[in-house]
C-alpha cells in the first residue's frame, strides 16, 4: 500500500483522487500486470437543431465512466464501466487480469503517481462561459432564416453541438493528469428543389477550447456559402466517368490526404500489416512537392489537445517531408508493438474505447502556387470545390464523394457537375500530387475508426493530382 | 437498480418536481470481445454499460429530454431536472405524445438467450478460426480484421401512464477479414460476418469458408472498362441499397423534406410488379429482433412495396398522427423522434410474368457484373436526391469466365434502378441486415480504370 490512508471510496471530479488511483493501479500490478492505465471521464453535452424557423430538438446529456487497460507483454485487456467506486474499479482490474490469464509471479515496480499535471485549472470556468441553450437557439434561428433566399430552398437546417469532457488519466508509469476538453461545432444544411432537379449544400465549423467561438461564428457568410453551393449544383449534369486530372480545393479537400494516406501512417495499420508504407521510412512515397504534418497543438483547432488520452502532450509530427516518409502516428500500444515512438496521438471517443493511434490536425503544407496556376495547368479535368465524406479499405483503396464540382476546360472553370466520386489507392495517388497552392486552410471533421469517433482537423492548400479515377455516370 | 426500481425512482423524483407526464427508455449491457493476431491474443475487451433517456412533458405539453449513464438516485433527479429545462425549448409545431400502442400486448418470440461462454472460450475459438483461415489457402497471409464477441442486454420502456415493457437477450458475432498476397500483384481482401444468439450458435466453419472463398476469388483481378452493364446484385448488396434509400418509406423523412416520396406517394409504382419488400423486425431469422420500439410500440411485419407499388410508410407516434394512421414500431426515443427500418425482407411476388428468368447468377452465360458488396455508403449515397456512386467488390462474368474487378464504382439513381429490375431470383439468402434473393438490373453505369 503506497498511502497510509484511503480518503475516498469513489472517484470525485474536482478532488484529489491520487490515493484511490494509486491503490487501484497497485492492485493491478500486484496481480501481475506489466502496465495499468486508468482513464476516467465526466461529460456534459448538449445539442440543438433548428429546422426552417423553429427549434425542433434540444438534447442535453451527461455521464461518467472509466476505461481500465492492462498490458501483459504485447497483449492488452480493456474493461469499461460506469461504476466509479473503488469496488467497481477494482472489479474491472480483476476482470482485465482474468481475461489476460495472468499467472506468472513476475511483478513490475510501481513507485506511485508523479506530481499531478492539471491542465484543467484555467478551463473550469468554461462551463459557465459557453453559450446558453437560449443563446444558441436564437443564433441558429437567425442562421436558418438567412438561408431563406428563394423558393427553391425546401429545407433549411442549423445544428449545434457542444461536448465538455473532464478527464483523469493515471497509469503505472507514474502518469497522473487531469484535463477539460471543450468542443463546439455548428453546421448549416439546405436542400434545393425545382421540378425534377435536387441539390444540397452543407458547411460545418468547429473549434476546441474556445467557449466564445460560437458567438463569433459568421453565420451570414456561412449561409451565403451554403446557398450559393446548392444553387450552383441544382441544375448540374452528372459528371462523365473516367481518368482525369483534378484540382482539390483547400480546407476540407484535405480529407483526401486524411483518408488516403493519413490512416495508413497510424501504427494500428502497421500492427495489422495493412499499410503499404510499413517499411518505407526515409523512402520517397509522395511527390517531392508534398510535405505533410499531423499535430495537436494549433490553438483552437478541432483536433487540438493539451494532452492525449494516454497522458502525453501532443507533438508536431512531420509525417512526410518533401515526399520522403519521416514518421508514423503512434500511441502506447503502437510503440510497444511496432517500436515507433509515441507522438501524443493516443485518442478515443470516450471511456468505453481503448486509446489507439489517431490523427489530430492533419494537413499538407502550403506550396508556392496560386489556385489559378493549378487550374490553368489543366486542359480537361475536374475542380472539386467541396468534398463529402470518404473512406479507406483494408487494402488501401480510398474513395471520396465530391459535393460540389466543376469541369475544367482549357485552364478555366466551366459548368458545375454532380455525382462524382474520386477513387484510387494512396500508394499510386501520392506521387501524382504535383502542385501545391499557397492557400493552406484547415477544416473540422469527425473521424471514425478503431477507437470510435474523434474530432480532427483536415487541411491543405489547393492541390493538383495529375490523374485519378472519377466515378460518375 | 433494476428496471422496476428505476421506474419507481423516476416516478418519485418526477412527483417531487411536479412533473406529471414522463417516459423513459433504458438499456443495460455487458459485452465481451476478443481479437487475435497470428495466434496471439491482441486485445480482450469487456464493458458494462447503462444508458437512460428520460422525456418529460411540461405544463404547456412541450417535451424535453435528457440522456445519461448515471443511473444513481442523484443522476435520475439531475436528468429529470435537465429534461424539464429542455422542455422550455420543446417543438411547438409538432407535438409528441405517448404511443397509443405502448400498452398493447407484444408478440413474444421464443427468447433465445444464451449464457456467456467467457473470454477464454471466445479466444480459443477465434484462434482456431484464424489458423484454419490462414491454412485454407497459401496466398492468405493474415487476418487483419477479426473479432468474436458476445453481448447480453436488457431494454426497458416505461411511462407515467403505467406502460412497462422490458426484454433481455443475448447476441454473438464473428467477423473474419482476410488479406491475400501474391507476388507482383496487389493485396486483395474480403471477409465474412456471422451472427448467433450465443457464441456456440455461430456457424464458424461457414464463416471461415466464406471468408476464404471470397478472398481467393478476388486474387485474379482486372480493371473494367467504363460503360453501362447488366448487373446482378447479391442479396447483401441489394439490401444495402434499399436500406440506404429507406427514406423513401420513412414518414419522418417525408415530413422533413429529405425523402424522394411525399405524403401522396402511397400507391406510386416504383418497380416491376414482381417486387415485394417488407420490414419485419420479428422475422424468425432476425437475430437482432426487438419486440418494441423506442416509444414502446410493438414491432411487426409491414409491407413497404407490394407488387412494385409503395404500400406503407414506417412511423413513430407523431408521424403516424400527422398521417392519420397508427405507429408502426419504428421509432427511436429522442428529442426529435427518429424513424428507421428494422430488417428488410425482399421477395418475388406472384405477379412475376415480366421477369427474365434466364438470368440466374449461377447459370447465366452472357456478360454481366456481379456486385458482391457495396462500400462507403456514407460517402456515396445522396438519399435526398436519389443518386448514388459507390465503390464495390465484385466480378465481371464474360465468355464463361469470371474475373474480380479492381477499383470500380457503380453509379445511378435509385428510382431508375428499381424501374430497371429485370429479374428477381427465386431463392432468398439470409444476411445480417435482412433477406433477399439476387436481383438483376439492366443498364447501370460502372466506372473503372481500364
Amino acid at each position: 500500500m503506497l498511502s497510509s490512508q484511503i480518503k475516498s471510496n469513489e472517484i470525485v471530479f474536482g478532488s484529489c483522487n491520487k490515493d484511490l488511483l494509486e491503490e487501484i493501479i497497485y492492485y493491478g500490478i500486484e496481480l501481475g500486470a506489466d502496465f495499468v492505465e486508468i482513464f476516467i471521464e465526466n461529460t456534459d453535452n448538449s445539442s440543438v437543431l433548428a429546422e426552417d424557423d423553429f427549434i425542433t430538438s434540444v438534447s442535453p446529456s451527461f455521464g461518467r465512466g472509466a476505461g481500465i487497460r492492462i498490458f501483459k507483454g504485447k497483449k492488452d485487456g480493456f474493461v469499461s464501466t460506469n461504476d466509479l467506486t473503488k469496488h467497481g474499479l477494482m472489479r474491472s482490474v480483476s476482470q482485465a487480469i482474468e481475461m489476460l490469464d495472468i499467472t506468472d509471479n513476475k511483478r513490475e515496480l510501481f513507485n506511485g503517481l508523479n506530481k499531478h499535471r492539471d491542465y484543467s485549472l484555467s478551463k473550469k470556468k468554461w462551463i459557465n462561459e459557453v453559450p446558453s441553450i437560449n443563446e444558441i437557439s436564437e443564433k441558429l434561428l437567425v442562421s436558418t432564416k438567412s438561408l431563406k433566399k428563394n423558393n427553391k430552398i425546401i429545407t433549411r437546417k442549423g445544428s449545434y453541438s457542444r461536448n465538455l469532457q473532464e478527464v483523469i488519466i493515471a497509469s503505472s508509469d507514474g502518469t497522473y493528469v487531469s484535463d477539460i476538453r471543450l468542443h463546439q461545432t455548428v453546421g448549416l444544411n439546405v436542400i434545393a428543389s425545382d421540378a425534377q432537379y435536387r441539390s444540397s449544400g452543407s458547411r460545418r465549423f468547429g473549434s476546441s477550447g474556445m467557449p466564445n467561438e460560437f458567438r463569433l461564428w459568421d453565420h451570414e457568410k456561412a449561409a451565403n456559402d451554403v446557398f450559393e453551393s446548392s444553387m450552383n449544383m441544382l441544375y448540374a449534369d452528372y459528371v462523365d466517368a473516367g481518368q482525369m486530372p483534378v484540382v482539390l480545393a483547400n480546407k476540407f479537400g484535405g480529407v483526401i490526404f486524411h483518408e488516403a494516406c493519413g490512416h495508413l501512417l497510424e501504427t494500428t495499420q502497421i500492427e495489422r500489416g495493412t499499410t503499404p508504407f510499413e517499411n518505407k521510412l526515409n523512402e520517397k512515397i509522395a511527390h517531392e512537392s508534398v510535405t505533410a504534418i499531423d499535430e495537436g497543438i494549433s490553438e483552437g483547432s478541432f483536433g487540438s489537445l493539451s494532452v492525449d488520452d494516454e497522458g502525453m502532450e501532443p507533438e508536431k509530427s512531420v509525417l512526410i517531408k518533401d515526399g520522403i516518409l519521416k514518421k508514423f502516428i503512434s500511441d502506447r500500444a503502437g510503440e510497444l508493438r511496432t517500436g515507433h515512438k509515441r507522438t501524443g496521438s493516443g485518442r478515443r471517443q470516450n471511456y468505453s474505447f481503448a486509446a489507439a493511434s489517431r490523427m489530430r490536425n492533419t494537413y499538407i503544407a502550403k506550396g508556392e502556387h496560386s489556385k489559378e496556376d493549378l487550374i490553368n495547368s489543366i486542359s480537361e479535368g475536374l475542380y472539386c470545390k467541396s468534398m463529402g465524406g470518404g473512406s479507406v479499405g483494408a487494402t488501401g483503396q480510398f474513395n471520396f464523394a465530391v459535393e460540389e464540382g466543376y469541369l475544367i476546360k482549357n485552364g478555366k472553370l466551366t459548368s458545375p457537375v454532380k455525382g462524382a466520386t474520386l477513387i484510387g489507392e494512396a500508394k499510386e495517388v501520392m506521387p501524382k500530387i504535383s502542385m501545391c497552392g499557397n492557400d493552406l486552410e484547415l477544416a473540422p471533421g469527425f473521424c471514425g475508426s478503431i477507437s470510435g469517433s474523434v474530432n480532427v482537423t483536415v487541411g491543405q492548400p489547393h492541390i493538383k493530382v495529375d490523374s485519378i479515377t472519377v466515378g460518375g455516370r | 437498480m433494476n428496471p422496476r426500481e428505476i421506474t419507481t425512482q423516476i416516478s418519485k423524483a418526477a412527483d417531487f418536481l411536479n412533473l406529471k407526464k414522463w417516459d423513459y427508455g433504458a438499456s443495460f449491457s455487458n459485452d465481451y470481445s476478443v481479437q487475435v493476431d497470428k495466434g496471439e491474443a491482441k486485445q480482450l475487451k469487456a464493458s458494462q454499460k447503462q444508458i437512460l433517456t428520460i422525456r418529460v412533458w411540461n405544463q404547456s405539453n412541450l417535451v424535453g429530454i435528457t440522456t445519461t449513464s448515471d443511473i444513481s438516485e442523484s443522476g435520475i433527479k439531475k436528468a429529470l431536472k435537465q429534461a424539464n429545462i429542455a422542455s422550455d425549448f420543446g417543438n411547438k409545431n409538432e407535438s409528441t405524445e405517448f404511443s397509443p400502442l405502448a400498452k398493447d400486448p407484444i408478440k413474444v418470440k421464443e427468447v433465445k438467450k444464451r449464457n456467456p461462454v467467457g473470454i477464454k472460450k471466445l479466444l480459443t475459438v477465434l484462434r482456431e478460426a484464424e489458423v484454419k483461415l490462414l491454412e485454407s489457402h497459401e496466398s492468405i497471409k493474415s487476418v487483419p480484421y477479426n473479432g468474436l464477441s458476445e453481448s447480453f442486454f436488457e431494454r426497458v420502456y416505461a411511462n407515467s401512464e403505467g406502460a412497462f415493457r422490458s426484454y433481455s437477450k443475448s447476441q454473438a458475432a464473428l467477423y473474419l477479414y482476410a488479406r491475400a498476397e501474391e507476388k507482383n500483384k496487389k493485396p486483395r481482401s474480403s471477409g465474412s460476418v456471422k451472427l448467433g444468439y450465443g457464441a456456440d450458435d455461430i456457424d464458424i466453419e461457414s464463416c471461415i469458408k466464406e471468408a476464404s472463398n471470397k478472398t481467393i476469388s478476388h486474387l485474379n483481378y482486372s480493371s473494367i472498362k467504363t460503360d453501362k452493364y447488366l448487373i446482378c446484385f447479391s442479396p447483401e448488396s441489394f439490401l444495402t441499397i434499399i436500406n440506404a434509400f429507406s427514406s423513401m418509406f420513412n414518414a419522418r423523412s417525408i415530413i422533413d423534406g429529405v425523402s424522394l416520396s411525399n405524403k401522396n406517394s402511397i400507391g406510386e409504382k416504383l418497380s416491376t410488379e414482381a417486387l415485394n419488400i417488407y420490414d419485419d423486425a420479428l422475422h424468425e431469422k432476425n437475430i437482432s429482433s426487438t419486440p418494441f420500439d423506442g416509444e414502446g410500440t410493438p414491432t411487426k411485419r409491414l409491407c413497404l412495396i407490394n407488387r412494385g407499388k409503395i404500400e406503407n410508410f414506417i412511423h413513430s407516434e407523431s408521424t403516424a398522427r400527422i398521417f392519420k394512421t397508427t405507429p408502426t414500431g419504428h421509432a427511436g426515443l429522442g428529442s426529435k423522434v427518429s424513424v428507421s427500418p428494422d430488417w428488410i425482407v425482399v421477395e418475388k411476388s406472384d405477379e412475376n410474368f415480366d421477369l427474365n428468368t434466364s438470368l440466374d447468377h449461377s447459370t447465366y452465360e452472357g456478360e454481366f457484373v456481379y456486385i458482391e458488396e457495396l462500400n462507403a455508403i456514407h460517402a456515396g449515397v445522396r438519399a435526398s436526391q436519389g443518386s448514388f456512386s459507390l465503390p464495390f467488390d465484385g466480378w465481371l462474368y464474360k465468355n464463361g469466365k469470371k474475373i474480380s474487378i479492381e477499383s470500380a464504382t457503380v453509379a445511378g439513381d435509385i428510382k431508375y434502378l428499381l424501374k430497371n429490375i429485370v429479374n428477381i431470383e427465386s431463392s432468398q439468402e439470409v444476411t445480417t441486415s435482412g433477406i433477399s434473393p439476387h436481383i438483376w438490373v439492366d443498364e447501370l453505369s460502372i466506372t473503372g480504370d481500364a
